[in-house]
């Protein structure tokens, strides 16, 4: 034979390309899906109602709730923790479900995996696409806040991208989790762990009314970090501790990006 | 001039713990040729594949693919390959054409660029009626020929294909092959591996053949044939008597007796001589079929299916 091979080294694909081809095949599968539409909607009103049920209609019977040196009334206290559940459920909806039945069923990653993309790649993209699932339910929430006179539109500009930050560090610990649950059982467990972690993380009422052993407990989990953060921009009540609750939170994002993309690697390059 | 091999394997080696699967090859595969891996179920075939495809690490060995290194150059050199995996991976919550254009961008091919080559590689595995359908009703046939055209839509320098054909009708086979053979006479190369010895034959250069994760024989069919098996096999049956029954009786008529379930194979230089000889001695077989010899034979002969010696 005469032909001769010769190596053409082609310019690798930059990483933000990489990802955007996955946030471009979700909008593909979000269009092509009515049902998913249907998921999307029901996500949103479920806070909006815990808002109405409990913030309004439980609220009408608490007298105000102090935190820093503002008087808030009850609803402005629950509003900006059911923006953070939001948030949270919204991304975590995502890289649970979505994500584990695409890993494990349809093997959707497997197909991927056989182009220039990489694991990391697709936990970026997975985790950027849920984290906009998640703040099309905020941005929807904080205009409901807006509405019922719970925020400002400045403070409410300024919550916005914390929830943001909630959406990745819910997604990415999430992601981690579904790369290493067994079988659709054991995603019960998760929800019982974030069904607690809505009902006792200062959501309804102040953590400081707990005994301070419980206090303590409450302050090491995730969404009572989200809570604060949240609720001190929504309500405009700053603090130095804020930047801890970043800071646990942008762990939280680095952490579960890194077990996911490495669980992915391992499981599916075998 | 020295001609780089698209794929070059020494010793490779891939251990799933304790297990080797792939137990030490060498491999060279030329730009433009068709290479087959042949073998039984569990020979490491998709092992190799995958590797081949780096999508997989090997545990040991060397491993070149397009002239680079799988583990540092892996997201590149799968820029240029087309794979169509053993079980079909396509995207069920997109629409047929939208699995080839999703698939386009993973690649970062341009959109319009992208639709471009789906409208194309669905008229070329005849599926454009299917284009704005969802991937579930297809049939199986359907879905293979809708991976194989995914395969293309990066216009890959190297197409590894596992198992193309498993699973079709004869007529979806016979358009595959058609569509394959196409693809290399315009110069891609084509790995696949196979367990039609008829597809072997049909679509490949040169192939190799693999039992418990080692390769056992290389070379064009042709080669393989005359290298291991006799020009013509005869075909003996003996209504319900047991065919091993008959492997005495018949010792040495011929090269080699290998007794199947329903059949008994008597491999010879000369079919119809053989035949003579048997009614000489007196047996009288109630079925006598004297063809040349193929690629399955060979295959029965070197993946120890055989009861004999
Ligand atoms: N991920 C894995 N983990 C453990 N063992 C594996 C894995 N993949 C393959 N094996 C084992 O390696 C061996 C070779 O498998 P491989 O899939 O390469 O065979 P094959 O030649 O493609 O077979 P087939 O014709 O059935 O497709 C088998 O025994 C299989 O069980
Ligand atoms: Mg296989």
């Amino acid at each position: 034979m005469v032909t001769t091979y010769a190596v053409v080294r082609g310019t690798e694909l930059s990483t933000p390309s990489r990802v955007a081809s996955i946030l471009n095949r979700n909008v593909s599968a979000l269009r092509s899906g009515p049902s998913y539409w249907l998921v999307l909607f029901s996500g949103f009103f479920e806070p909006v109602l815990y808002l109405l049920s409990i913030g309004v209609g439980v609220g009408a019977l608490i007298g105000n709730i102090e935190i820093g040196d503002k008087a808030l009334g009850y609803a402005a206290f629950v509003a900006p923790a059911m923006l953070a559940v939001s948030a949270m459920s919204g991304a975590l909806a995502e890289t649970t479900f979505n994500f584990f039945f695409k890993f494990k069923y349809v093997k959707t990653y497997d197909g991927m995996l056989a182009t220039p993309l990489k694991p990391t790649d697709i936990a970026i993209g997975e985790l950027g696409w849920a984290m906009l699932r998640g703040s099309l339910y905020t941005g929807c929430f904080l205009i409901v806040m807006i509405a019922m006179n719970l925020t400002t539109p400045f403070w409410a500009l300024a919550a916005f991208p914390a929830t943001m930050l909630v959406g990745l560090a819910f997604g990415a610990v999430g992601m981690a989790i579904s790369t290493m649950i067994r079988g659709w059982q054991d995603f019960d467990l998760v929800f019982t762990g974030q069904f607690a972690m809505f009902l006792f993380s200062g959501t309804f009422s102040p953590v400081q009314n707990y005994p301070l052993a419980v206090e303590i407990l409450i302050g090491l989990t995730p969404l009572y970090h989200a809570v604060e953060l949240v609720r001190g921009l929504a309500t405009g009540v700053l603090g130095w501790g804020m930047l801890v609750n970043v800071a646990y939170l942008a762990l939280m994002t680095v952490a579960g990006l890194m077990v996911a993309s490495r669980r992915m690697a391992k499981m599916l390059l075998a | 001039m020295t001609q780089e091999p698209l794929i070059y394997a020494r010793d490779l080696v891939k251990k799933f713990g304790d297990f080797t699967a792939v137990n030490g090859i060498d491999l060279e595969v030329a730009p433009g040729e068709a290479f087959g891996f042949l073998g039984p179920n569990g020979a490491g075939k998709s092992s190799t594949m995958r590797m081949i495809g780096c999508v997989s690490t090997p545990t040991s060995g060397e491993l070149r693919i397009l002239g680079m290194d799988p583990v540092r150059d892996g997201s590149r050199i799968r820029g240029r390959l087309g794979v169509c995996p053993q079980l079909d991976n396509l995207d069920p919550d997109l629409t047929v054409f939208e699995n080839l254009t999703t698939y386009a961008r993973y690649f970062g091919i341009p959109r319009s660029e992208g639709r471009r080559r789906a409208a194309e590689l669905l008229e070329f595995v005849q599926l454009t009626e299917k284009a704005d359908g969802k991937v579930e009703p297809l049939s199986g046939g359907m879905k293979r020929r809708l991976t194989i055209a995914r395969a293309m839509v990066n216009e890959p320098d190297l197409v590894l294909l596992d198992e193309p054909t498993t699973g079709l009708d004869p007529q979806a086979r016979h358009l595959l092959w058609e569509r394959l053979f196409r693809l290399k006479q315009a110069g891609t190369t084509l790995v696949l591996t196979t367990h039609y010895m008829d597809e072997a034959e049909q679509l490949c250069d040169r192939l190799v053949v693999m039992d418990g994760g080692k390769i056992v024989a290389e070379g064009s069919p042709r080669h393989l044939i005359d290298t291991y098996s006799t020009k013509e096999v005869v075909e003996l049956r003996f209504g319900s008597d047991t065919p091993a029954s008959y492997v005495d009786k018949l010792e040495g008529i011929g090269d080699r007796l290998d007794p199947l379930p329903d059949r008994l194979l008597l491999y010879s230089a000369d079919g119809e001589g053989a035949v003579s000889e048997v009614h000489r001695r007196g047996y009288t077989p109630s079925s006598v079929l004297v063809r040349r010899s193929t690629l399955e034979d060979v295959f029965l002969i070197l993946t120890g299916r055989t009861l004999v010696d």
